[in-house]
């Protein structure tokens, strides 16, 4: 038995991360590695057409081609599909749900929208025949635009609809419309956001076998193994209990990866058909167009104030990209923001209104942050046009509306059990220095100095650690959110723990084992965690929504607790003491008054699996399984300050410092809360700075490589100048929120408000993202002439 | 991300080279592969043959010719960027190089791969034309010399006839002359949105005569004639530097419009004359 290192917890450490040994040494097994004898590849035949009518498919010359295997057209396949590719949150009772099949049969609805695939024996022989595969396209009208999309004669997605419109889905409260009425200021500002692609490391990857009896395992690289294998029942008609999904090490996912995708079904039933594994690896630019997007809104948002700066209305209006059709919670996206559109603000009347449009373009999805980027933008952007209205310092104004009594229920009806926004922010003035960046932002102004400086704020909060599966239930989503933990004391007294989580980076092998180390008192090393496999891991509902650690992480404990009850028992059996009478602390029962009668929990181990003297009634064995239903979400929240340096000659904009103080509970592992923190922050500033997927006016896309869709380096950015306050979440026993999104939703605002504020004494009150050195120099003209 | 089928021969010799470019009219050449794989990987680009000749040493040099200065067309960014006799003699050339891409494409990419691309955002031809440099070209019947002004032809196209490759680039001495290459690019990587080369002799501390080449502001890398022509009537910077986007052609795309592009060309040509003045 290793020896437990000496310190108080292992919780609050930064321990370093033990799956790091395989990915940093080319060790790591994502699916591309992973070969069965006699796999053969899959290509996908895409639409290059962003709308356009299946007149006929020939595939006469692939079939012929060197190695192909096989080959099959939407129609060919029509037959294998028991069930669309779900969508699991129908946002209202009248949202429109069109169909969506893994291949496009008699219209193709999007660019890189699927209509045939080919197989043979080689990955490189599969792609040369799909070139050869004839498919005779009539183009048709498309739009990739959500305004023009709901305007009369505009190009339907979905004809039998008559419309774009998915859905309008709403909450107010009462008397909005009055406290508008009898505001002293009202603030209304227009906001483009950009659509944006994930860029995961390893982009989506499939491999399935079949075997004689039916039954079907699929590695995949997704973050949603459980959610996935119930889906594939919906689609495929075979029983979930004959499905084993596979989530081997992930090469990231950000949300694109939450999804249950037309490729993961097509494996399974070539795999089926041809009697051999199949594989399909996919390619970057596929990627592009064949895995869901984020983002694509327009909102309109409103605030109403008193003359002193106390908001009294916040009211969002927006028209949010579905794409071409629903995959698994494209609808609900808007919905994850729809309760923080008060964002840490006390703010009483409250309305906010999304509304639904298909596009002819890829499928938009969960994307890190998920509906709260969208919404803290708006709302962070708006309070420093407010505040520019009232002449308030922006920061003044922040703290004049922040919620400072907990728990504080929301106007929107949901309640932040725990949070300090002064904190935060009083800690982020501290690190910034904003007296010394004025002064120069000042001097540079006077000095007519072509590169100028701006300060911007973001004070947010979210809700994650989705999420208590009654509020889910009364939200119209089809599933729970809870999760499990499995954890099982060998007879030598190691310890494996299985989770329901699914990890693809975030390192919960690493932070896991600190809690049950904890929790039981053995040392890191004895620890194994187990998951990605739903033949080892039965019970979960996986990783996304910073719900892992806040949902996933409470079940070790609640499963450890019950392990130490049952280990008391034992011990209190074999010692001939009260249970009562045992302390447990360290891995070791020791009888009160008595410290050297004592049993370790190992010993307790070996007890119960020989089972030769276990308490009259006791099964044998050292495991337990919990399931955790959250009471609430968990709240996050803390203040960004962004400085950048604007060339007003040329519009290139350069983030020259970045500091962030994030209140995200207890830390588990501050290491890897801050690996969170930088990550998360650089896709904020992304899609300020440099990400923008873009589509010409007949929905084709342009940002179809690396090239022109702009993933930024360390080399554009500053070292990330980061802190953490902390208060503890009152709703689970660890006193953990999450941290995976808050980066990502508090950045890009800060960043936007920054160069508003470098250029405002020339009078710009506006940047659209991101801010390009096009967009800016415009600006900049505009306000000249 | 996966290339159509394509043969592939490893050059013994620049004259094996150029005999296998002789055998298939699509064959290409293979030096770094950095602009050209990527080019395969999305099918954009569907030689036949590549002919390697990334091993080929004898075509890796920078030598002292007296009058000029000889680069192997096979030298590296990274080897450019640090060589001596250049830094000394045309320091804009290694800084230049110095500004290709990221790490890794400065490692593997060579000067004649680059020049020979014929990728008007890339930074060396720019740097060549203003440099009046000559480009020597080896075909089955010897070597010919094409002045840098005469090797651009068109968006990738080039001087070089099928079967002839690019084996050396002569770059004149020009220690004395105030230099700048300022480039503007979205990311450290990106190719430039416009960069703009700048070689000028001085004259008590003014400009004198200057060559000015532009990058990514039409089909091929443009010498910025009627700024020249002004700065040597005697026009301030200034007055010139407006003049820079007489003449271009640049093209609109995800980095910038066509306008941009030639409002960039004024403001990063007057920044690259003043440095070069005070350089």
């Amino acid at each position: 038995m290793a020896v437990i290192e000496t310190r108080e917890t292992f919780v609050g450490t930064s321990v370093k991360r033990r799956e790091d040994a395989s990915f940093l040494t080319g060790r790591a097994t994502f699916i591309d590695n992973l070969t069965l004898p006699g796999t053969v590849y899959m290509a996908v035949v895409r639409c290059p057409y962003p709308h356009a009518r299946i007149a006929s498919v020939n595939l006469d010359a692939a079939r012929a081609a060197e190695g192909v295997v096989a080959a099959f057209s939407g129609a060919d396949l029509a037959e294998d599909w028991k069930g669309s590719l779900p969508c699991a949150w129908a946002v209202t009772e009248d949202i429109k749900m069109p169909p969506h099949f893994p291949l496009a049969v008699e219209e193709a609805r999007h660019q890189g929208d699927g209509v045939a695939v080919v197989i043979a024996e080689s990955r490189a022989l599969a792609k040369d025949a799909a070139e050869l595969v004839e498919v005779d396209y009539e183009a048709l009208d498309a739009t990739a635009d959500v305004e023009r999309a709901l305007e009369d004669g505009a190009p339907l997605v979905h004809a039998d609809l008559g419309t774009n419109e998915c859905y309008v889905w709403k909450l107010e409260t009462d008397g909005v419309q009055a406290a508008l009425d009898a505001a002293d200021v009202v603030v209304t500002r227009r906001y483009v956001q950009p659509r944006l692609i994930p860029n995961a490391m390893e982009p989506r990857g499939v491999l399935a076998q079949v075997g004689p009896t039916g039954e079907a395992t699929i590695w995949s690289s997704t973050q949603v193994p459980h959610i996935l294998r119930f889906a594939l029942q919906i689609v495929l008609g075979i029983p979930e209990a004959k499905i084993r999904v596979i989530a081997p090490d992930v090469g990231g996912g950000f949300g694109s990866k939450l999804d249950v995708y037309a490729e993961e079904a097509l494996v399974i039933a070539l795999a089926k058909r041809l009697g051999r594994p199949v594989k399909w690896t996919e390619e970057r630019s596929e990627n592009y167009v064949a895995t869901i997007h984020g983002r694509d809104t327009v909102h309109e948002l409103t605030f109403a104030a008193t003359k002193d700066g106390k908001i009294t209305v916040v009211k969002s209006e927006a028209k949010c990209a579905m794409g071409a059709y629903l995959q698994l919670v494209t609808p609900g996206i808007p919905l994850l923001g729809a309760w923080i559109y008060n964002g840490p603000y006390d703010i009483p009347n409250y309305s906010v209104t999304f509304t639904g449009v298909f596009t002819h373009t890829t499928p938009t999805d969960a994307y890190r942050g998920a509906g709260r980027p969208e919404a803290t933008y708006v709302l962070e952007r708006t309070m420093d046009a407010l505040a520019a209205e009232l002449g308030i310092d922006p920061i003044e104004l922040r703290r004049r509306n922040f919620i400072t009594e907990y728990p504080a229920e929301l106007a929107s009806g949901l309640t932040i059990d725990s949070g300090d926004y002064h904190a935060s922010l009083d800690r982020l003035l501290e690190l910034l220095d904003l007296d010394s960046i004025r002064s120069e932002q000042t001097a540079r102004r006077e000095g007519g100095d072509t590169k100028l400086l701006g300060v911007g704020f973001s004070t947010y909060n979210e809700m994650c650690g989705l999420a208590p599966s009654r509020i889910l239930g009364a939200i119209r989503y089809a599933v729970g959110g809870w999760d499990s933990a499995t954890i099982r004391v060998q007879p030598l007294g190691s310890v494996q723990v299985v989770t329901g989580t699914s990890p693809h980076g975030q390192g919960h092998e690493t932070s896991w084992s600190q809690i049950v180390g904890d929790q039981l008192g053995v040392a890191l090393a004895d620890i194994e965690v187990l998951h990605g496999d739903t033949a080892v891991s039965q019970l979960g509902m996986d990783t996304y929504g910073s719900r892992s650690l806040a949902v996933g992480g409470v079940a070790l404990v609640h499963a450890s607790a019950k392990i130490v009850d049952k280990a008391r028992q034992i011990v209190s059996h074999q010692l001939e003491v009260s249970a009562d009478d045992l302390e447990f602390a360290d891995g070791t029962f020791r009888v009160k008054g008595s410290p050297e009668r004592e049993m370790t929990i190992q010993a307790a181990a070996f007890q119960a699996h020989s089972a030769h003297n276990l308490p009259d009634g006791m099964e044998p064995g050292l495991e337990a399984t919990a399931t955790y239903d959250p009471p609430n979400f968990s709240w996050p929240g803390g203040a960004h300050a962004a400085v950048v340096e604007v060339d007003t000659e040329t519009g290139d904009t350069r983030l020259v410092r970045y500091v962030a103080v994030d209140d995200v509970g207890a830390a588990v592992n501050p290491m890897i809360v801050e690996g969170q923190v930088h990550g998360g922050i650089t896709q904020g500033i992304a899609a300020a700075l440099w990400e923008e997927a873009v589509y010409d006016e007949d929905a084709n896309l342009l940002t179809t490589t690396m090239t022109t869709y702009l993933v930024p380096t360390a080399a554009e950015l500053p070292s990330f100048e980061t802190d953490l306050t902390e208060t503890r979440s009152p709703t689970n026993p660890l006193g953990v929120k999450g941290v995976g999104e808050t980066g990502t939703i508090a950045s890009a605002p800060a960043v936007i408000n920054a160069v508003v504020d470098a250029l405002s004494h020339l009078g710009v009150t506006d940047m659209q993202m991101p801010a390009t050195p096009e967009r800016v120099w415009r600006a900049i003209q505009e306000v000249k002439a | 991300m996966i290339p159509a089928p394509f043969d592939y021969e490893v050059a013994e010799s620049a004259e094996h080279a150029i005999a296998l470019l002789g055998e298939r009219e699509d064959a290409k050449l293979l030096a770094g592969g950095h602009s050209l794989l990527p080019a395969m990987k999305l099918r954009l680009a569907r030689p036949s043959v590549l002919v390697d000749i990334g091993r080929l040493a004898e075509l890796s040099y920078v030598r002292d010719e007296g009058e000029y200065v000889a680069i192997g067309a096979l030298t590296r960014h990274r080897d450019v960027h640090h060589d001596p006799l250049l830094q000394e003699h045309c320091p804009v050339v290694s800084f230049a190089a110095g500004t290709i891409g990221d790490p890794q494409v400065r490692h593997r990419g060579t000067i004649g791969g680059t020049l020979a691309y014929g990728d008007p955002a890339s930074d060396l031809p720019a740097v060549m034309l203003a440099l009046d440099a000559e480009l020597v070209v080896r075909g089955q019947g010897g070597e010919r010399m094409v002045p840098a002004s005469e090797f651009f032809t068109g968006v990738f196209q080039t001087a070089i006839a099928s079967a002839e490759m690019l084996v050396e680039v002569r770059v004149p001495k020009r220690a004395a002359a105030g230099w700048s290459y300022t480039k503007m690019t979205r990311r450290a990587q990106d190719w430039a949105t416009v960069a703009v080369a700048a070689i000028v002799e001085r004259t008590n501390g003014a400009v004198g005569k200057a060559s000015i080449g532009l990058t990514n502001m039409g089909a091929t890398p443009l010498r910025a004639s009627a700024a020249e022509d002004a700065l040597a009537g005697g026009a301030t910077i200034a007055e010139a530097a407006a003049l820079i986007p007489d003449g271009t052609d640049p093209s609109t795309d995800y980095a910038a419009s066509a306008d941009f592009r030639r409002h960039l060309a004024k403001v990063l040509g007057r920044r690259a004359l003043e440095e070069a003045v005070a350089r």
